[in-house]
């Protein structure tokens, strides 16, 4: 649903932050992870053409990024911005979760109808008339989630979700990943938590100094404890407590640990 | 005297009916770090703003009961004369950033100014903690061009940078990388060991379990509990309060290893270490006794 070809971008001249990124975006289950200013959140605010490509190619639903303005590319790409207050403006829950579907030319009632599917979504149906500047921050992050749910892109990204939540919080965003990646949307997602990327992504793509340096099946890809350290990551800390107790194959979540652990030996 | 003596702190939101903080009392010594973990609205970042007096001297709302730093009644002294003695890092690095400075650099001054530092030694501040957070490069860069991990770290920095008696931080590790964050705890675990005292509100039980001296459990703004790492995340009722342990002690949970007091559990990845091996010799021991008795 999106490729990119050698893509370039710098914000200041001779600057270069990508460094000719060629990459294809499929329905799987998509994390992005990199060290701090690898370009991660360059990289998504460029697919939804809010800076434009200095070298290279992006088409989103085989049409070219050139040829279509910012308006039209909303209707296709939403994207969770990685701070909320970037994105919040207005008074109440209800209308900031229903200005995207208006703005989309969505009838009042059907937006209102999917602002309210999108916050119970969230957990937050009972927010619906508080102003959204009082919350803290975990429920800012889960609102702006809920504003690009309700407009019902094909293509969803979520730039850092799990910033300020808690255990539940973090279940929460897994299922409407889950859920949104079911329903056929391409759902890509930028993360700092190693173990929240293995036990729920299916492709892992590593960052490193605007460069792509792994791109793979998520178990493949946290085999390479070198390279992730190269980029400033680690392995989650399931796969690195299976690797201390001595187990040939790499662990991914918590249940893979404890049943290979129950195994006869 | 300790350091931070907080007793009986109720506090409420303006507007509110709930209490934000419900009757919390502890203890902290200088060169302690002690880590708060919550649910979500468990009132984290309301009890850390009170430490600082933003609660209630910014906030307003109704309050009770005291916090004292180094003897100093936050509430009756003002915000001005808490921030010399304690320094704050915002859960959203973002609320941190002046808005008014051009560059990261004059950015991490702006506190120090503040405070009165002569030049020369705010130069080797500024320098220390633009090192120490690996952020120099950026140092001329204007602090809203910066990547979100980027701002983070400046975040912390200005605050170490005036070395207050108490560093009150926020989710500082949100959204750095995983080598980062390790760094950060690692920074923070040596101002630490200078005496300076560390309150650190986290959603990282791994990392909190491997630094921190004290947890504090937070609950619908009361107190649970406040005691070791190994204690606190070995209770078997953590879900009720919606706080998942460290992976290493759910994991060690449910395969049975406990530690050598055989009433908590392992809570870093070198006590889950130390607890397989203790499991293994005492496989080994058992089926050569059997062996032994075979022979007999
Ligand atoms: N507006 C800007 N002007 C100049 N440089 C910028 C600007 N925004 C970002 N940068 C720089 O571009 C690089 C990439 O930033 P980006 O925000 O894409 O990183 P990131 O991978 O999302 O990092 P993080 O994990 O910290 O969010 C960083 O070095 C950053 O300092
Ligand atoms: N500015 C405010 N005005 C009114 N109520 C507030 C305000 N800030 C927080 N609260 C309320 O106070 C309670 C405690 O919130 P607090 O932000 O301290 O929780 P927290 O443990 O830090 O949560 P999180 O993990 O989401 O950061 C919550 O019920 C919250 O809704
Ligand atoms: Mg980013
Ligand atoms: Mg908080």
């Amino acid at each position: 649903m999106i490729k990119i070809q050698d893509v370039c971008f710098g914000y200041n001249e001779g600057q270069d932050v990508l460094q000719g990124l060629t990459l294809e975006f499929d329905q799987r289950t998509t994390a992005i992870i990199g060290q701090n200013g690898a370009g991660k959140t360059t990289l998504v605010k460029l697919l939804k053409g809010l800076l434009k490509p200095t070298g290279g190619d992006i088409w989103v639903a085989g049409v070219n990024s050139k040829d279509v303005t910012v308006a039209q590319l909303a209707g296709k790409i939403g994207l969770v911005f990685q701070n909320p207050n970037d994105q919040i403006f207005k008074r109440t829950v209800l209308e900031e979760v229903m200005f995207g579907p208006l703005n989309m030319k969505v009838e009042t009632a059907a937006a209102k109808q999917q602002a309210l599917q999108a916050l119970e979504m969230v957990g937050l149906a009972d927010q619906t008339d508080v102003n959204p500047h009082d919350l803290g921050l975990s429920e800012k992050k889960l609102i702006s989630i809920a504003s690009i749910v309700a407009m019902n892109t094909d293509i969803i990204i979520l730039d850092e979700p799990t910033i300020a939540q808690d255990a539940a919080g973090k279940r929460r965003i897994a299922q409407i990943i889950e859920q949104l990646s079911q329903e056929g949307k391409l759902v890509m997602t930028i993360l700092h938590d190693m173990d929240f990327v293995a036990a729920h992504f299916e492709r892992t793509i590593v960052m490193n100094r605007g460069k792509v340096v792994l791109d793979d099946k998520t178990r493949e890809v946290f085999s390479h404890q070198d390279l992730l350290r190269e980029a400033c990551l680690d392995t989650p800390y399931v796969t690195q407590l299976g690797k201390q107790w001595g187990l040939p194959e790499t662990v991914l979540t918590t249940e893979e640990l404890i049943s290979a652990m129950k195994r006869p030996r | 005297m300790s350091l931070i003596e907080v007793e009986h702190l109720k506090y409420r939101y303006p507007a509110t009916e709930k209490l934000a903080l419900n009757d919390i009392s502890l203890t902290a010594e200088a060169g302690e770090l002690i880590g708060i973990v919550g649910k979500n609205t468990a009132g984290k970042t309301t009890f850390c703003q009170a430490l600082v007096g933003l609660v209630p001297h910014f906030y307003k709302g109704a309050y009770g009961g005291s916090v004292r730093i180094g003897g100093m009644d936050v509430k009756e002294s003002g915000v001005d004369e808490t921030i010399r003695k304690v320094g704050i890092v915002f859960q959203n690095p973002f609320t941190q950033v002046t808005g008014s400075k051009l560059t990261v650099y004059e950015e991490i001054a702006f506190g120090l100014e503040h405070l009165g530092i002569a030049r020369q030694d705010m130069m080797e501040r500024i320098d220390h903690a633009l090192h120490l957070l690996d952020i120099e490069a950026y140092k001329d860069r204007a602090p809203f061009d910066l990547s979100g991990g980027q701002m983070q770290r400046m975040a912390i920095a200005s605050v170490i940078a005036m070395r207050p008696q108490v560093i009150v931080l926020d989710e500082p590790t949100s959204q750095l990388d995983p080598q980062g964050s390790e760094e950060v705890f690692r920074a923070i675990q040596s101002l630490s060991r200078e005496g300076i005292t560390v309150i650190l509100a986290e959603h990282k039980m791994e990392k909190l379990a491997a630094y921190a001296d004290r947890i504090a459990l937070l609950h619908e703004g009361m107190l649970i509990d406040y005691d070791t790492p190994s204690r606190v995340f070995s209770r078997s009722d953590l879900a009720e309060y919606g706080v998942e342990a460290p992976i290493y002690t759910r994991v060690c949970q449910a395969i049975g290893f406990r530690m050598l007091d055989m009433d908590t559990y392992p809570v870093t990845l070198e006590e889950a270490q130390a607890a397989y091996e203790a499991q293994h010799s005492a496989i080994s021991a058992s089926s050569q006794e059997e062996q032994g008795g075979r022979y007999d």
